[in-house]
C-alpha cells in the first residue's frame, strides 16, 4: 500500500538526492568532435558575455544609434521562436485532432520547443540593457499594456510554463514518481490547449513588434500582414525544424529509439512533408497577395528586389515543391533537402524583416561583429547539450518505464 | 426583507446625494479636455545657427559640451539631445534644430513594455530609469529616431530632450527657449502655437512655405516647425503618415482578447469531437 502514496521510487536504494547527484554526471565518450568544437565556443562566449555585462552592449556588438536591434534579437529571438514553432504544432496535431501517428515525436519536440524558448528568451537578457528591471512588466508595478512587446514577454513565460507542464510527465517517469505522473499527465489537454492559444498570439506577435518601424523596414518586407505572415510561417519553419532535428537524432541517438519508432519515423515524415507543402502554398499565396495590393512593382528590379526574389522563389516556392514532389515519390530524403532549405529561407525572411531590411537605406550599415556570431553560437551549444543531457536520462526518444500503461 | 422606515430615509438621503453630485460630475470631463499640451515654435527664418540652445541644453542636462562643428549634418546622440545644422538649400543657408518631437501620441511610450516612457498630461515625452529594462523596443519604434541608448554603459540610459520637465514643473520654460538670442523658440500651448505659426505664415506669406511640420506628421508633435523653404530640403521626413504610430498596433493588440476567448473554445471542441475515434494504426501501414 505505501508504495502506492510514494512520491518518487527508491533508486536501488538511494535517495533522490543521490540519484539525482549520480544522473548530473555526463554519460559516454567526453572527447566526440562535437564537444571538442562546442567546449571551446562555450568558453569564448561565456568570456564575451561578462566582458558585455562590464562594458555595455556596444563593447562586443556593433549596434548603433540607427540600429538598436540586431543579431541577437532578428536571429536568436525572432528566428529561434519561429523553429520552435512546431511544439504547438504537433500538440495540436496529436492532443486536438487526435492524429495518433505522430504520438511518438511529440515529446522529443516539446522538449526542443521548451529548450528553445529557455534559451532564446534567455538570450533576450544578454540583449537588454538594464537586465535587472526585467520583473517589471511581470511583477505589476508598470504594465505597459499598450505594448505588443509586452504581450510578447508574458506569452514567452507563460508559454514556458505550459510547455513545461506538457514535458513534465516525462520528468515523473524518469524520477518513478507515479502519483506526480497521473496528476501531470492529467494536466496536458490543458496546458496543451492555452499553448496553442498563446503560440498563435506571440508568434504573429513577433511581426507585430515591428509595424511602428514603417518606415525604416524596406517596403517588399513592411506590410500591416507582417503578424500573420510570421504567424503563418511558423508552421512549417516548425514542422521543417521536427524533420531536421528528428532525422540528426535519430543517428545520434539510434539505441534508444525501438525498432517500431524507427519504421515509423519515415512514415512520419512523409506525412509532415505533405503539411509543410499545403501552408508554404498558403504562405505563398498570401506573400503574393501582399505583393499585388501593395503594387511594389518597381521595386523588383532593385537589388533588394532580387533578393525578395530569391528568397519567394528559391527558398519558398522549391522547398514546397520538393515537400509535395517528396512526398507524392515518397523520397525521404529530397524532404531533408526540402527541410534545410526551408529552415535557411525562414532565416532569410526573418533576418530581411529585422536584420537586412531594418534601415536598408542606411549609408553606413550594420553589420553583426564576429563577437555577437560567436555569443549566438555559443547559445546553440549550450542548448544542444542540455537537450543531449536530457535525452539520455528521461524517457524522450526511448519508451516510457513499463509502470506508465500498467492498470492502477 | 425588512426595509424599517429609518433605512428607507437614509437610503432616500444616499440617492438625493449621489443625484446632486452625479450633475457636478457630469460637466468636469470638458473642463478636463481643455488640458492642452506644451509646445515649442521653431522659427527656422529667424534662427542664426548661433548653436546657444545646444550649448544651454548640455549644461543644463550634465552632459559633456557640444563639439565644434566639423560633420555637416550632425545627429543627436546619447551625449546631445539637440542638434542644429547648417543647410545648403535653394534660398542659401537655412537653420535646422532637431530634438525629439514629444509627438501628441508617441510610438515610444506605445512601444514601452515598463512604461518607463511617459507622455505628460502637459505634453513632454520622458524617461524613467527606475523602469526602464533596456529593450530598445522605443527606438526601434520612434519615426524620428529620438531615443538614444549608452551602448558603452554597464548601466545605460535612455537619453532624449526632456522638454525640461524639471523647469516645466517649476514654472519655467524650457531652456533652450529662454537662452535664445534670436526669439527662434516659442513656448506655449500647442494650439495657441499654431495659430502663431498661421499668422506669422498669412502675414508674409513670401518668408514661408506654407507647412507647420508637427501639425500632423505622425499624428501631431509637440514641437512644431516653419521654415523658409520646404522640408524635404532642411533633412525632415515629409514621407510620414498624417496617423500617429500607435495607431499601427491597435489592430493586432485588439485581437488579442478575441483570440484568447475564440481559440482555447474551438480547440476545446475539436478536441471533444475526435477524442472518442480511435483510429487503429496498422502495423503494416507503415
Amino acid at each position: 500500500m505505501n508504495t502506492n502514496y510514494q512520491i518518487a521510487l527508491d533508486h536501488d536504494g538511494k535517495s533522490i538526492w543521490k540519484f539525482l547527484l549520480s544522473e548530473l554526471k555526463p554519460k559516454g565518450k567526453f572527447f566526440t568532435p562535437f564537444n571538442i568544437i562546442s567546449i571551446p565556443v562555450m568558453i569564448l562566449g561565456l568570456a564575451l558575455i561578462v566582458y558585455r555585462f562590464i562594458y555595455g552592449i556596444g563593447s562586443i556588438t556593433n549596434l548603433t544609434q540607427d540600429t538598436p536591434w540586431g543579431l541577437w534579437i532578428g536571429f536568436d529571438v525572432v528566428t529561434g521562436v519561429a523553429f520552435a514553432g512546431g511544439a504547438y504544432v504537433l500538440t495540436f496535431m496529436v492532443y486536438i485532432l487526435n492524429m495518433q501517428k505522430y504520438h511518438s515525436i511529440v515529446r522529443v519536440t516539446v522538449l526542443n520547443g521548451f529548450l528553445a524558448y529557455v534559451f532564446y528568451a534567455g538570450a533576450l537578457l544578454l540583449d537588454l540593457g538594464r537586465p535587472w528591471h526585467v520583473v517589471n512588466p511581470i511583477i505589476g508595478n508598470s504594465f505597459g499594456v499598450s505594448s505588443v512587446l509586452f504581450l510578447v514577454a508574458w506569452h514567452f513565460l507563460l508559454y514556458m510554463i505550459a510547455q513545461l507542464i506538457e514535458f513534465s510527465p516525462a520528468i515523473a517517469e524518469w524520477l518513478g514518481a507515479r502519483r506526480a505522473h497521473k496528476i501531470l499527465s492529467g494536466m496536458t489537454i490543458a496546458a496543451v490547449i492555452f499553448g496553442i492559444t498563446l503560440s498563435t498570439l506571440h508568434q504573429s506577435g513577433l511581426g507585430a513588434l515591428y509595424l511602428m518601424a514603417k518606415d525604416k523596414i524596406h517596403p517588399l518586407w513592411y506590410s500591416e500582414f507582417i503578424p500573420v505572415m510570421f504567424f503563418v510561417s511558423s508552421i512549417f519553419a516548425g514542422l521543417s525544424m521536427v524533420i531536421f532535428e528528428g532525422s540528426i537524432s535519430h543517428k545520434v541517438f539510434f539505441s534508444q529509439i525501438s525498432e517500431k519508432h524507427h519504421k515509423e519515423q519515415n512514415y512520419i515524415i512523409r506525412g509532415l512533408s505533405k503539411i509543410c507543402a499545403g501552408t508554404m502554398f498558403a504562405y505563398f499565396f498570401l506573400k503574393l497577395l501582399v505583393f499585388i495590393h501593395e503594387q511594389h512593382w518597381d521595386l523588383l528590379n532593385t537589388p533588394m528586389g532580387y533578393w525578395y526574389l530569391l528568397e519567394m522563389f528559391g527558398f519558398v516556392l522549391l522547398p514546397m515543391m520538393l515537400f509535395f514532389y517528396s512526398y507524392r515519390t515518397n523520397n525521404i530524403s529530397m524532404v531533408k533537402i526540402a527541410a534545410i532549405l526551408t529552415m535557411l529561407g525562414v532565416i532569410l525572411n526573418r533576418l530581411n524583416v529585422t536584420v537586412i531590411g531594418f534601415r536598408w537605406d542606411m549609408a553606413i550599415r550594420y553589420i553583426p561583429s564576429w563577437m555577437e556570431f560567436i555569443v549566438t553560437l555559443a547559445v546553440i551549444f549550450t542548448e544542444i547539450w542540455i537537450f543531449r543531457w536530457v535525452i539520455n536520462r528521461m524517457p524522450v526518444l526511448r519508451d516510457s518505464p513499463s509502470w506508465v500503461n500498467e492498470p492502477k | 426583507m425588512g426595509l424599517d422606515r429609518r433605512v428607507f430615509f437614509k437610503l432616500l438621503g444616499a440617492t438625493g446625494i449621489t443625484l446632486a453630485i452625479g450633475k457636478e460630475t457630469a460637466a468636469k470631463p470638458t473642463s478636463k479636455s481643455e488640458i492642452e499640451f506644451n509646445g515649442i515654435l521653431y522659427d527656422s527664418s529667424r534662427c542664426a545657427g548661433c548653436r546657444t540652445c545646444e550649448y544651454e541644453c548640455a549644461a543644463a542636462h550634465g552632459l559633456p559640451e557640444p563639439k565644434a562643428e566639423v560633420e555637416v549634418i550632425r545627429k543627436t546622440d546619447e551625449t546631445c539631445n539637440t542638434v542644429v545644422n547648417t543647410y545648403q538649400t535653394s534660398k542659401g543657408e537655412v537653420y535646422m534644430k532637431r530634438q525629439c518631437m514629444h509627438c501628441n501620441e508617441p510610438a515610444c511610450v506605445a512601444a514601452c513594455l515598463t512604461q518607463a516612457m511617459h507622455k505628460d498630461k502637459t505634453g513632454p515625452v520622458t524617461w524613467n530609469g527606475d523602469k526602464c529594462m533596456g529593450c530598445r523596443y522605443c527606438m526601434v519604434s520612434c519615426p524620428f529616431d529620438s531615443p538614444k541608448f549608452e551602448f558603452h554603459s554597464a548601466n545605460p540610459k535612455i537619453q532624449k530632450c526632456d522638454m525640461c520637465f524639471e523647469r516645466q514643473k517649476a514654472g519655467e520654460k524650457p531652456t533652450c527657449v529662454t537662452n535664445c538670442p534670436n526669439e527662434a523658440l516659442m513656448f506655449g500651448k500647442r494650439r495657441d502655437l499654431i495659430k502663431e505659426a498661421r499668422r506669422r505664415i498669412y502675414e508674409k506669406p513670401d518668408l514661408y512655405v506654407d507647412h507647420i511640420y508637427g501639425e500632423r506628421d505622425a499624428g501631431g508633435t509637440g514641437w512644431l516647425y516653419l521654415a523658409s523653404v520646404p522640408f524635404e530640403e532642411l533633412g525632415m521626413n515629409t514621407q510620414l503618415q498624417q496617423s500617429s504610430y500607435p495607431a499601427l498596433t491597435k489592430g493586432f493588440l485588439y485581437s488579442v482578447p478575441t483570440i484568447f476567448v475564440l481559440v482555447p473554445t474551438l480547440l476545446a471542441g475539436i478536441h471533444q469531437a475526435t477524442k472518442n475515434n480511435h483510429p487503429k494504426v496498422e502495423e503494416d501501414e507503415y
